[in-house]
Order: structure tokens, then C-alpha cells, then sequence
């Protein structure tokens, strides 16, 4: 029968197939990260020193814009054409459709930032002075926050009016603690000045808590009228 | 139902003019912070009456989801509004207090930058309710206010960390500060003030929502119940 | 008199079952069963208080205005909408998130992603009903009259060739309920009429078949029964019978109320 796993991986193969083959949602948001970090640039000096301490700030925001743009998109597909109707009626489980979701937009999230990243070292001539291991983890429990939660949230959002906008609305306020985190945890790195231990677990804390109610909450929402 | 709600409201007035008395004449002046320190006694009983507000949101949400009743809908609804409001006070008097003291608008003070959270948490929760379309509402609003209230453990260590990082005055007392005695009974007396005051807000909202539900329900029952016109197509006419 | 006495006064049940005879062996009678439906919008009352039951093997045309309430009965069976009150019963329970395995639906929306082409689709959701066969991808698409190697993109398809690889995706896990709502809008005549022979077909195997349309004439010779829908309520099922008297009308409210 359609297990959980088959049908994560089925519909995950299936949104990056489509995906590659259009190439909508990447291209756009390709392009808008790289005005947000020029934008960014000329509206924040770099100079060197002060440069460090406000880039990790100025990296996460610029991350969760793409991400925004990245995460109105999640749905848009199986809006169209009435496709998520097809998929309530079948046996498949809820939390597949979500999880195959939320990873994709992981992967195009994190895309995204492996693009953006090196432009922001170059622009804003940052070195790290803490380990660059730690911020790939930063990374991608940073990511992770933002993803679950955004795809959990984009589905209520489908239902709503103005859904572009409510999307970042009822996302924002509940990701604060996790944003703070992003940005102190990478500032630490980037500066050496703290430890982003304390911020690092926080994270973890956050992604598996929200990842829970995600999971537990999903099949809830989906079947909402 | 009317002399209920009118005894009530007598019992909070008097006891919100019994600890406006107090706040303002018996509690003694505090040392370095002169009278405007007296804003604490409607600062923090409004930002403990709101977290009780929101806890209660939490409670009839998940509730909600559970059993589908439309009162607990509705109680969600009073609960989140009642809590906003408060914690409007909160944010008004915060900086109010802030300003004449230490000459800053706004400390990143961990109780008060915690509240604003939860003001933004709980706003949008609102304006979720008022942007979504009619069946929806109710389930999505309980879900986001699960997630804004599991929310809250998470932003306070956060914020407090944070805190510990950039430190900034503490508005309302740190961990150790002892409270003069007289200072503690203005505080609890308006305490109680605002948690009569508030419930009897939150039940008269609730009331209204109640009736608001039933206004609709009505009208659809009655649509239901009208009397049917001859159909309109003649099934043998398709022949 | 209340309103329930009036509708048993209609006899929809008593009627019914009499009349579903000879069911496959070990099946229920009763395909579908609603015991006083109900569907409030907010204000609007989409469907009132419907009472009927649906025999297996039949293939049921719902007809009606708009508004009537058509597409409401469809979703609520499916399990896509809860019943503001009363009860659904679908191949024998009430639990219909159990038979989610034995129902298709199709709708006037395709229900297929555009930028893939027909083999892609229907790996797809054959997949969410665990169905892998390569082989039955192929005959399904075959079977609607299109071609299984065409790797053209579902978007580019017309109405008419969506539409027929949508039934061929809803019977993917060969379902003993079909539910179709308006299928056949903006279809050419062609591939209408195919699709309205298929579900004949089906039916005579023995699925039970829903249909909403605006086109019931497309249905004539095929259909078992006609359902006639207005405001809410069945007013009227006619069983066209092939003798020369003529339709029988089943049931009918005509003048009682």
C-alpha cells in the first residue's frame, strides 16, 4: 500500500522534476535574492570592521525574504487544477505531502543561501573567525526553522484572503525567537566575540518542537473546508 | 444575566478605585524612580491578566480542535481579543515609564520585549481570523494559536539570553530585588482589579460572539426549512 | 407534521430497497446511504435535510440548477466536506476515511499537473494508492483513448483529452464508487460521448457511479436513474425505463409540500 516513505519520496521527486523543468520559482527567486544583497550593500556601508557584527543580521533577513518567496509558491501547483482534492481523497497520509514539501523547499531555500552566501562574503569582505563548520549547521537548523513552519503556514494561508501577504504575517511572529537565534549564532561565528552554543541549541529545540506540532497539526489543516 | 454582569461590574469597580487608592496614596514613593514608578501597579497586573488571557486562548483552542464545539470557538475569540488589549496596555505603559526614568523610549528588557511578541503573535492571530473564510476560521485560528503559544517558553529564554548578551535596565524588578510589603499588596489588590475587570470584558465578548454564531445559524436553518417551489425541471421533459 | 415524517412520507428508502436487487455476492446493497443531510455555508443552507439511499452497480445522473446543491452531495460523500448534521454511510460505514482505497473522483477541474505529461501523472497518483504496475499506467491511458507514449505536457492537452485522462486517473485503483461533477464542461462531443460509453461499461462490471452534469441529455440510454436536485433537496428520481409507457418517476414531491 502507499507507505509513508514511498509517497514522501514519490512526491518529492516529483516537485523537483517539475521544477527543473520549468525552472519558475528558482529563476525568480535567484534574481531577487541577488537585488536584496546589492540593496542591502548600499543601504548598509561594509566597511570592515563594523561589517562583521551586522552581517550576520543582513544575511538572515536577505535569507528570509528569498525564503518568503520560495514558500508563497508551495501550493501553487496543487491549487491549480484542484490537484490537492486528488490527493485528500486517496489513501496516501497527510504528513508525506507535507513532508515532501517542506524538504523541497528546504532544498530550494538552501540552494538559494549557497548561492547568496558567497556574494555576501564578497561584497561585505567578511572572514570568519570561528569555525565555517559551525555555520553550516547554523544553517541548516536555520533553514529548517523557517521551512517547516512556512510550509505548515503557507497551507493555512491558501485558504485565506490576500494570501501572499498573510503568509509572512502569521509567519514572522511565531519565527522571532528563531530568527534571533540565526542571526546571534552567525554574528558569534562571524565575530568570535561569543559562543553560539546556547543559540545553536535553542534552534534545535525550536525545529524539533515546531516540527511536532507541524506533523501532529497538518492532516488538520489539510482537511480543513 | 443582567444583574449578574452588574454586581460583577460594581465588584470590579470598587476594586479598581480600592487600588487606584492604593497605588497612588498608601504605597510608599519608590527611592530612585520617584512617583513615575507608580505605573507599575497597572503595568504588570495588565501583562499577567494578559498572559492569563492567552492561556486561556491556548486551552479553548486546543479544545476546539478536539471536540468542535462552536462555544469554544467563541471563547477562543473573546480570550486572544481581551489578551491583545492588555497587552496593548503593557506596551503603552512600558515605554511610559521608560522614558522619564532612564531617558530611552524602549529597553530590550526580557518581560516586555516578550510581550511585544506576544502581541504580534496574537494580532496576527486576529487578523488570520479576519482574512479567512467562514467554515475555515475556527480551525485554522486554533492551530495558530497552538503554535503561538508553545511559541511563548521558547521567545522568554530567548529574549532573556539575549538580555544576559546586550544588557539593558530592567523594568520591572530583576530576579533578586526584594518588594516593600505596602508595594506588594498595591500590586496584588490591582491585580485582582484587572483579573475581575477582565473577565467580566472577556464574557461579555464571549456573549457577543455566542450571539453572533447563533444569528447565522438561525438564518440557515431557516433557509433550510422553507417551503420548497414546484422543481423546476420536469424530469419527463427530458425525453 | 415535522419535517422528517414528511420526507419518510416520500417512501425514498422503502422504494429503494426493494429495488436493488441481485447484488454481487458477499457486496452491500446500498452503495451510498444519507440519513438527513444537512450543509450550512454561514448563512446558506446548501443541502436540506436529504434524505436517500444509492444502490451499487448503478450509474446515478444528478441534475439540477445551479446552487441546487449538486456538487455539496458529491464532496460529501468523497469525505472532502463534513455534514453540518445528519449521517453519510459509504459502502457499508460511516468511517470514510476507510474507503478512501475504493473511491475515485473527477471533477471540472482536471485534477493532474499541467507540466507533466500522462504516463508522469498517473505514476504519480497511482503511487499515493500504492499502485506501481507499469502495465496498468499504460492500458488505464489506452482504455480513455489516448496514447501512452505521447510525452506531451497535460497542459497542452484540450479539454477533451484532459478530461478523459482524469477518469483514467480516478479508476487508477479501480474504485467500486465513482464520483464524477461535471465532467463534461467545455468537452467535445467526441470524447464526451467515449467517456459516457466507458462509464457505461464500468457500471455493467459493476461500479457505482455518481454523476453531476449540465448535460443530461449526453446520459440518456446510459444513466439508471436520474436524480433531480433543487435548493438543497432531491425533488424528484426518475428511472427512464426502456418499455413504451415510458420514464417512471421513482419518487417525487410534486405537490406535497
Amino acid at each position: 500500500m502507499s507507505s509513508l516513505a514511498a509517497v514522501f519520496k514519490s512526491t518529492l521527486a516529483k516537485d523537483l522534476r517539475m521544477e527543473w523543468r520549468s525552472k519558475d520559482a528558482i529563476n525568480s527567486m535567484l534574481f531577487f535574492a541577488l537585488l536584496v544583497v546589492v540593496i542591502f550593500s548600499f543601504s548598509f556601508d561594509p566597511t570592515a570592521e563594523e561589517s562583521r557584527q551586522i552581517a550576520g543580521g543582513l544575511i538572515w533577513v536577505a535569507f528570509l525574504f528569498a525564503a518568503v518567496v520560495a514558500l508563497n509558491q508551495t501550493w501553487a501547483r496543487e491549487l491549480r487544477n484542484q490537484v490537492l482534492d486528488a490527493y485528500r481523497i486517496s489513501p496516501a497520509p497527510a504528513n508525506s505531502l507535507f513532508l515532501a514539501k517542506t524538504v523541497g523547499n528546504f532544498i530550494f531555500v538552501g540552494v538559494l543561501e549557497l548561492l547568496m552566501a558567497p556574494l555576501f562574503v564578497m561584497f561585505y569582505n567578511l572572514r570568519p573567525i570561528g569555525p565555517v563548520w559551525e555555520l553550516a549547521v547554523v544553517g541548516a537548523l536555520g533553514t529548517w526553522a523557517l521551512v517547516v513552519n512556512g510550509t505548515f503556514f503557507a497551507a493555512m494561508s491558501i485558504r485565506t484572503r490576500s494570501r501572499e501577504v498573510m503568509l509572512p504575517l502569521i509567519l514572522f511572529p511565531v519565527s522571532i525567537p528563531a530568527l534571533l537565534a540565526m542571526v546571534e549564532a552567525t554574528t558569534a561565528i562571524l565575530t568570535g566575540d561569543s559562543s553560539p552554543v546556547f543559540w545553536m541549541n535553542l534552534l534545535a529545540v525550536y525545529d524539533l518542537v515546531f516540527t511536532t506540532a507541524c506533523l501532529l497539526l497538518f492532516e488538520t489543516i489539510l482537511n480543513a473546508e | 444575566m443582567r444583574t449578574k454582569l452588574t454586581i460583577f461590574g460594581l465588584i470590579a469597580f470598587a476594586l479598581l478605585s480600592y487600588g487606584l487608592y492604593q497605588a497612588m496614596i498608601v504605597a510608599p514613593t519608590e527611592a530612585t524612580m520617584g512617583n513615575v514608578q507608580r505605573i507599575f501597579y497597572y503595568h504588570v497586573p495588565s501583562a499577567w491578566t494578559a498572559f492569563l488571557m492567552f492561556f486561556a486562548n491556548f486551552l479553548a483552542s486546543a479544545w476546539y480542535l478536539i471536540k468542535r464545539g462552536p462555544r469554544a470557538d467563541a471563547f477562543a475569540l473573546a480570550s486572544a481579543e481581551v489578551g491583545v488589549v492588555f497587552c496593548t496596555v503593557v506596551l503603552i505603559t512600558g515605554p511610559l515609564w521608560a522614558r522619564p526614568v532612564w531617558g530611552i523610549w524602549w529597553t530590550w528588557d526580557a518581560r516586555l520585549t516578550t510581550t511585544l511578541i506576544l502581541w504580534l503573535i496574537y494580532v496576527s492571530y486576529l487578523i488570520l481570523r479576519r482574512y479567512s473564510s467562514g467554515g475555515q476560521t475556527p480551525v485554522l485560528a486554533a492551530t495558530l494559536a497552538i503554535f503561538g503559544f508553545i511559541d511563548v517558553p521558547i521567545v522568554y529564554l530567548s529574549i532573556r539570553y539575549f538580555r544576559t548578551q546586550h544588557p539593558q535596565p530592567v523594568i520591572a524588578g530583576g530576579q533578586g530585588s526584594g518588594i516593600d510589603p505596602l508595594m506588594l499588596k498595591a500590586l496584588l489588590i490591582n491585580w485582582l482589579a484587572f483579573l475581575v475587570f477582565g473577565a467580566i470584558v472577556l464574557w461579555v465578548r464571549y456573549k457577543l460572539e455566542r450571539a453572533r454564531q447563533q444569528v447565522e445559524e438561525a438564518h440557515a436553518l431557516r433557509e433550510e426549512q422553507q417551503y420548497e417551489e414546484k422543481p423546476l425541471i420536469n424530469a419527463r421533459a427530458i425525453r | 407534521m415535522s419535517r422528517s415524517e414528511l420526507l419518510n412520507e416520500d417512501n425514498n428508502s422503502t422504494v429503494l430497497a426493494n429495488a436493488c436487487e441481485m447484488p454481487h455476492a458477499g457486496e452491500s446493497v446500498r452503495a451510498t446511504s444519507l440519513e438527513s443531510v444537512t450543509k450550512h455555508f454561514g448563512r446558506f443552507a446548501a443541502l436540506r435535510g436529504v434524505t436517500a439511499d444509492f444502490c451499487s452497480g448503478r450509474l446515478y445522473t444528478i441534475v439540477g440548477d445551479n446552487g441546487a446543491g449538486k456538487s455539496t452531495l458529491l464532496r460529501i460523500i468523497t469525505g472532502l466536506l463534513q455534514p453540518t448534521r445528519g449521517k453519510v454511510e459509504v459502502l457499508g460505514t460511516s468511517a470514510l476515511c476507510d474507503v478512501r482505497p475504493q473511491i475515485g473522483y473527477m471533477a471540472h477541474a482536471p485534477l493532474l499537473y499541467e507540466e507533466l505529461d500522462a504516463m508522469e501523472n498517473l505514476r504519480y497518483f497511482g503511487g499515493l494508492y500504492g499502485i506501481r504496475d507499469h502495465g496498468r499506467f499504460e492500458s488505464a491511458i489506452r482504455m480513455v483513448g489516448l496514447d501512452p507514449e505521447l510525452k506531451r505536457r497535460v497542459g497542452q492537452y484540450s479539454q477533451g483529452m484532459r478530461q478523459r485522462l482524469s477518469l483514467a486517473r480516478s479508476v487508477l485503483n479501480d474504485p467500486k464508487l465513482l464520483l464524477l461533477d461535471e465532467p463534461f464542461s467545455n468537452v467535445d462531443i467526441v470524447s464526451a460521448r467515449e467517456m459516457v460509453r466507458l462509464l457505461g461499461r464500468m457500471r455493467d462490471g459493476g461500479k457505482t457511479i455518481f454523476l453531476v452534469t449540465q448535460q443530461p441529455s449526453l446520459l440518456e440510454g446510459t444513466a439508471d436513474e436520474f436524480v433531480h436536485m433543487t435548493m438543497g433537496r432531491i425533488v424528484e428520481r426518475v428511472r427512464p425505463a426502456p418499455s413504451p409507457a415510458g420514464p417512471v418517476s421513482v419518487s417525487s414531491t410534486e405537490g406535497r409540500l
